[in-house]
Order: structure tokens, then sequence, then C-alpha cells
């Protein structure tokens, strides 16, 4: 259990700031780099593999592939670092941690758009037809 | 040539003859461990530390005139009244405010002490700067009778090839004649932890003074909600603060 004042402390320093994102989702990550005494800004763009929570010490990886190595970034998702992240494109993912990436590449390791489901011919509701999680929603439909 | 001086008459704060470490007479507070958490420094870099509360109250002063000796008393955490006894009572009665439930004495220079006030809260910012060396002491957590390879970290023997009922042992504790007695000191199984440890020279890395909050890099000891002690760094110049 978090003491109350240790609690203050890290929502203080939590940043709301951030666009919400979550694993599979493609985002751009714009770090802010210290190179001797100037700072500039470098962006980071590829898939949420894995989204570890935990108050201010919360991090997300960012993969990509970079000439054909495959690179993964761990971010400190409340670091004054980061400038912005943008959100590329919402994946559609069935796991928390996507480590099967790292076995895939080129076509095999692209994963599906969110807003390509959403654009998929809807299929005719009829009784019965409906699941949840693999098991037949019980509903009744109403006549028009 | 050493010449011993009665305590009355030794400067105040002043190197004890025939002492090979100077006491810690630089300021401090007592504060409850309440655990740990971490911070972003200005640069973005993780600073990983300990919280202490130190809402601590200036309960009275031992001045060398009447006591021999200069200090403050400071007190953390409240007590019920019906638990305190009478004289202590008056104390508190004395200095208006309500009873304390740990009361630790801080040998200071009588300088500091002149200034302080009694009845009121310390000021954190007073008696340290952000980025000051301190010393931190507490005591650990006790762990009990432990063997050896927790308590010394012996490698203990292989878990295979015939090893039988011995496998935490520690193995010899000495030779047969010469000298023909185990030698004081030998590392053995024993009461392990519940011990006062200090720790030298950390950082301050924040003071939350409106909170009484102090944050320290890195661990101290004890456990969470136990007290201890946080003063200037003594083996530091200018007790741990920046000239």
């Amino acid at each position: 259990m978090l003491n109350a004042a240790i609690l203050a402390i890290e929502t203080a320093q939590l940043r709301t700031d951030l666009p919400a994102f979550r694993v599979g989702d493609t985002v751009k990550v714009h770090y802010k780099i210290v190179e001797g005494e100037k700072e500039r800004v470098q962006v980071f763009q590829g898939v949420v593999t894995k989204r570890h929570r935990g108050g201010a010490g919360a991090s997300f990886t960012v993969r990509k592939v970079s000439f054909g190595v495959g690179v993964e970034r761990i971010f400190l998702q409340h670091s004054p670092r980061i400038e912005r992240i943008e959100l590329v494109s919402r994946g559609v993912v069935r796991r928390a941690r996507l480590y099967y990436l790292r076995e895939l590449s080129g076509k095999a390791a692209r994963l599906r758009d969110e807003k390509d489901r959403l654009q998929a011919a809807p299929r005719a509701v009829t009784q019965g037809s409906l699941s949840l999680r693999g098991r037949p929603l019980r509903c009744s439909i109403a006549a028009p | 040539m050493r010449v011993h001086l009665r305590a009355s008459v030794r400067a105040p704060g002043a190197r004890v003859l025939g002492r090979k470490h100077p006491m810690n007479q630089n300021p401090g507070t007592l504060g409850k461990k309440l655990g740990m958490t971490q911070i972003y420094a200005a640069d973005g870099n993780v600073v990983r530390c300990t919280v202490i509360d130190a809402n601590v109250t200036i309960i009275g002063k031992r001045t060398m005139e009447k006591d021999g000796y200069s200090a403050l008393v400071l007190g953390a955490g409240e007590r019920k009244e019906k638990h305190t006894n009478k004289a202590q009572l008056a104390t508190y009665k004395k200095a208006e405010i309500t009873p304390k439930k740990i009361v630790r004495e801080l040998r200071l220079a009588a300088e500091v002490v002149a200034k302080a006030e009694i009845g009121k809260k310390l000021d954190l910012t007073e008696v340290f700067a952000e980025g000051q060396f301190v010393d931190v002491q507490g005591v650990t957590r006790g762990r009990g009778y432990t063997g050896v390879m927790r308590r010394w970290n012996f490698s203990g023997f292989p878990g295979t090839h015939g090893t039988h009922e011995y496998r935490r042992h520690g193995g010899s504790i000495g030779t047969n004649m010469t000298p023909g007695r185990t030698l004081p000191g030998l590392r053995m199984p024993g009461h392990y932890g519940d011990e006062t440890v200090s720790v030298l020279n950390v950082k301050i890395a924040k003071i939350m003074s409106d909170e009484g909050l102090l944050l320290i890099e890195g661990g101290v000891p004890g456990a969470r909600n136990s007290y201890v002690t946080v003063r200037g760094a003594v083996k530091k110049k200018n007790g741990g603060k920046k000239a």
C-alpha cells in the first residue's frame, strides 16, 4: 500500500498532456536529446509492444525495424524529456505484450489497423449470431 | 600534550579530545521513513529517493549553563494525553504543544540552540539545503536468528555430489592444535538486523517544507514507518552544505 504523501508526490509528476494509446498502436515519440550543449528533438516511430503501469515510473516500449534491424526502445511515460507523442494509427491486437513481433519480419509483422476493422462490411445480425469472447450473446432482436 | 577538560568548560562543538571521530553536531532533524519513490530531476533524469516525514516540533533545549551540553529536544508524531506521564505532560503544556510520540535530543552548537524557538515547528529550509550531503541513521529491519548464508553471504555447500545434511552450513571454524581455539569475531549464525546503522554522505534531493517532507537520494536504513535521524554530513566540510 502506497503512503498518501508518496502518492501525492507521484501524482504531481504524472503527465496528462499525452494522448491515450494502447499496445498495438503505432506512435511517434518526440524525444528531447541533449548533444553536448545543444538540445534537439528526435522522433522515434514504431509499434507499442508493451506498457508497464506503475505511477510515476510507468514506461512503454516502442519497436521499429531500422535498416532491417529490430530496435526496441523503452520510454518513461511521464518523463519531461518526451516532448509529445503522436498517435499514427491504432492497431488491433489480442495480447498485452507483443513479443511475438520479434520472431516475425516483413509482411507478417504487420498489425491489423483499427480503421480496417471498422470499415469491414457489417454482417447481418440474426438471433444467435452475436458472440462475446467466444460465447454466444443472449439477446433478443426487436423487429423493425 | 593531552589535556582532559571537564564537559562544562569544553568549547561547544569542539572536537572531543581523545576521540578519533568528532561527534556529529551538524543541524538535523528527526523523521519517519515513509517509503521510496522516484522524481524527475530538472534535466529529466530519474532520481530514486526515500521520502521522510520530518514534521518535527521543538520541545525543549539543553544549554551549557543548565545541563552542561547544548542540544535541541525534538518530537515527532502524536501521543495521546492519557498515555503521557504527568511530568512530561507539564513540559508539553508549558510549550503549548500536544504530546509527541518520539522524542529525541540532537547535540548542536550553542548558537543554533539559542536561535531555536520552543513550541515551533522545525523549518526544514533553515536546517537543510537541496543538494546537501547528509548522514541518515536508522534501525535496520530485524531478521531474527539467521544462518551464515543470509547473514554473511557464505556460499554454503554443493546441492549434490554427496553433500549430506550440510547444505547451508558455514564449514570449519578453526584449526586443531594451533591456535586450538576459535578466533574471536568469526562470522557465525546469530541475530541479524535490528541494529543502528548510519548511511553517510547521501544527498538531499528535494525539500518540501510545506508538507514537512524530505526526499533523500537512495535508500535509508530501517523499515517503513520507522524513525530515522537526518543530520548534516560529518565527513564533509561545512556539514555537507555548499559553501
